[in-house]
């Protein structure tokens, strides 16, 4: 269940290896959590971040397979981790790859794949799990969006679409969903240092995996429904979609 | 089919308006129709009875399960006033049992700080008053009970089935839906309170007058001031009476037990943020504190005014806004007094302002293995929800609380820490073993059940 300050009890995450939802569930397993499933498509790396979970003595952690691109699976996975957990207190969409934006190394299979794997698959796993925290009557989804999606760059356009298309959708799921017990929070964080960025410049405002961590818990704790980090991105952002197509689309990769 | 209305589903939540879950809701109106609605879903899912709303957390909540509404089961069945027992169906509110029973020279034994609970509610939840420390909870009142258990209907009391009826008493509706409640009375005089009124400046003031006035009256709180911190902390107005004789009656047009309650004042509309914050409460605390009389003696008050001074303002819950709030009630030992110092300095020092706090002194406990109330010091606060930091507050606060050897009142509830349970709850054991033969296969859960794992069973799963 998820007490009156917000604090889950059981945990799925869908991305289960994910860097910013390892720092999350490190925060959490201070506060109530019990149980946790990591869902996702590596098992080695899942294990990896079950160990280190479990060494904090707080809460059972298992692995369970997922795949975002395997739509037709989502309805079973969602009553699987309900089954095994007994309630979904919060399901955290941590899910993606960063891919190329490079012109010349763009395959259509590969665009196609990073966005069913970063948007359309996580849509559909979203869909799964509302409907068994509509079933069991409460449940928040926090979604890992990114400041990206306000508006598309060059530079990373790929993802940065896929970001976008899932931002949206998690906004437009979480009206749907009102009244119905169940809460979407959507994150959008800056920059981050994590695994899927290694290798690649640090952009301005840039943030870190346990601010992320950080500002995520606060959000379960105010009901915040859209969480910005760092949180001065919230004053900056909406100015982006006006800078004019001349400039924006000339932005450095 | 059953002749219960048709289910609702809608968003349930307590008092404190926070973590509501959605749950089908079905209204019964008699006690047969309650027995076959328990009948018609003992195979499956959970169900758990509803009165009034009044816990202030997830007590009376069951996502993704059935409620059944006991409101309508309401009747008073017979009032022996020979003998001062009351007999009705456990949805009666106290209000409506007051009306009844007060031109009769009859007043409950208990009662908590309002009088919209149901008769059955406030069995579950084993209510105290301000009279705790001469006559105990409301379960140590109770002559017996009707309960509807998987198995159909039961009858239970002190001497009859004693074990289901103290799991019962204080058990949070796990055992099943009370139907029908038989209440001992207190005789009265008049339909008023005589009241002395201290204003004290310090928590040590307060705490020697609640002391001394122990012996001196039957009826015995603190209001606090939350708000005022150092030499203040603690400052308080303190009320403490009788029920008022015939004799205490000056003016001779009243009618001794003329009982006619107060119209309140609704809040029907939604609140969009909440108005209670530090600069209200402040602002609030300094001008009542300052109203209260430094002392008066002997005041007449109705029982509205005595008792229920919260009540005049209907829904006043709502003016928390869209976060609501939760209330922090605990007990600790006489000798653990300081815990109430310290509990008060590491809210202020967080920088929250509880816009209630009561405190009060208990007598001694009923058998009750869930009671909450054991001879000590309780301090209920209401805290405005939102701010961050809040759920490790409470964290400490728990911790403070249990090492001090006392305990968090679960009608309040929406947040303590699950593994202090069975040190604030020692006899839970017992209470679950008694539980589980009532209810083998745990169809009765509620929210604040699964969250604390009351049950024992280390699922949250609806059976």
């Amino acid at each position: 269940m998820n007490d009156v300050t917000g604090m889950p009890q059981n945990v799925v995450v869908l991305g289960g290896s994910s860097d910013l939802a390892r720092a999350v569930l490190r925060d959490l397993s201070a506060r109530r959590l019990e149980h946790v499933l990591l869902a996702g498509r590596t098992p080695a790396a899942l294990e990896v971040v079950a160990k280190e979970l479990r060494e904090l003595g707080a809460a059972r952690v298992d692995t369970m397979a997922f795949d975002a691109r395997e739509a037709a699976t989502h309805n079973a996975l969602a009553d699987e981790a309900s089954g095994r957990l007994g309630s979904v207190d919060l399901v955290i969409v941590a899910a993606g790859v960063l891919g190329t934006s490079e012109l010349d190394d763009l395959d259509p299979a590969q665009v196609a794949d990073e966005i069913t794997t970063n948007f359309t698959g996580l849509a559909a796993a979203m869909i799964a799990f509302s409907r068994v925290m509509r079933r069991q009557g409460f449940g928040r989804i926090v979604v890992l969006s990114s400041a990206a999606a306000v508006r598309v760059r060059r530079a990373n356009f790929v993802y940065g679409a896929a970001k976008a298309g899932l931002d949206g959708f998690s906004q437009g799921l979480g009206d749907a969903l009102r009244g119905t017990g169940v809460e979407v929070i959507v994150v959008r964080p800056g920059w981050v240092k994590t695994k899927m960025t290694e290798g690649r410049p640090k952009m301005p405002l840039a943030t870190t995996p346990s601010a992320v961590a950080e500002a995520i818990v606060k959000a379960l704790e105010t009901g915040e429904e859209v969480v910005w980090v760092p949180n001065v991105l919230r004053f900056v952002m909406p100015i982006v979609p006006h800078v004019p197509r001349r400039i924006w689309s000339r932005l450095p990769s | 089919m059953s002749g219960s209305g048709v289910p609702e589903r809608s968003l349930v939540s307590g008092w404190g308006r926070a973590a509501p879950t959605v749950a089908r809701i079905t209204k019964v109106t008699s006690l047969d129709k309650l027995e076959q609605f328990v009948l018609d879903h003992s195979r499956g899912g959970n169900l758990l009875a509803r009165g009034l709303g009044r816990s202030y957390g997830d007590a009376a909540q069951c996502a993704g399960g059935d409620l059944v509404d006991c409101t309508g089961c309401n009747r008073i069945i017979d009032v022996d006033s020979s003998n001062a027992v009351v007999r009705a169906e456990a949805g009666v509110d106290l209000a409506t049992l007051l009306r009844e029973i007060v031109p009769q020279g009859l007043f409950v034994p208990v009662t908590p700080g309002t009088k919209w609970v149901t008769l059955g509610g406030a069995v579950a939840a084993d209510v105290h008053g301000k009279n705790h420390h001469r006559d105990g909870a409301i379960g140590s009142a109770i002559e017996g009970l009707v309960l509807v258990t998987v198995d159909g209907r039961r009858e239970i009391g002190p001497q009859r089935e004693p074990e289901l009826f103290w799991a019962t008493v204080g058990g949070m509706g796990l055992t099943g839906v009370i139907g029908e409640a038989s209440l001992r009375l207190i005789p009265i005089e008049t339909a008023f309170m005589r009241v002395d009124t201290h204003r004290v400046d310090d928590l040590d003031a307060c705490m020697s007058l609640l002391s001394e006035g122990d012996t001196k009256y039957r009826y015995s709180v603190a209001w606090l001031d939350a708000a005022a911190s150092g030499v203040k902390l603690g400052r308080a107005v303190v009320t403490q009476g009788d029920h008022a004789l015939v004799s205490d009656l000056s003016g001779p047009t009243v009618e001794a037990l003329s009982y006619e309650p107060p119209r309140s004042i609704g809040i029907s509309f939604e609140v969009p943020g909440s108005l209670v914050n530090s600069m209200t409460t402040a602002i609030f605390n300094e001008l009542w504190f300052r109203k209260a009389p430094k002392a008066r003696q002997g005041e007449l008050q109705t029982f509205d005014a005595f008792f229920y001074p919260l009540d005049r303002v209907a829904s006043w819950n709502r003016i928390y806004g869209p976060h609501g709030f939760t209330q922090y009630q605990f007990v600790v030992p006489f000798e653990s007094a300081d815990a109430v110092r310290s509990v008060i300095e590491r809210i202020q020092d967080f920088g929250v302002s509880p816009s209630l706090a009561v405190l009060k002194r208990f007598g001694e406990s009923d058998p009750a293995p869930l009671s909450f109330p054991m001879p000590g010091w309780t301090l209920a606060l209401d805290v405005p929800l939102g701010k961050p930091g809040l759920s490790t507050l409470f964290d400490e606060l728990d911790l403070l609380v249990a090492q001090s050897g006392g305990r968090v009142y679960l009608a309040k509830d929406g947040r303590l820490r699950p593994s202090l349970l069975s040190s604030m709850y020692p006899r839970i054991e017992s209470w679950r073993e008694t539980r589980r033969l009532a209810d083998p296969d745990g169809r009765f859960a509620s929210d604040l059940s699964r969250r604390l794992n009351l049950a024992g069973t280390h699922s949250a799963a609806p059976a």
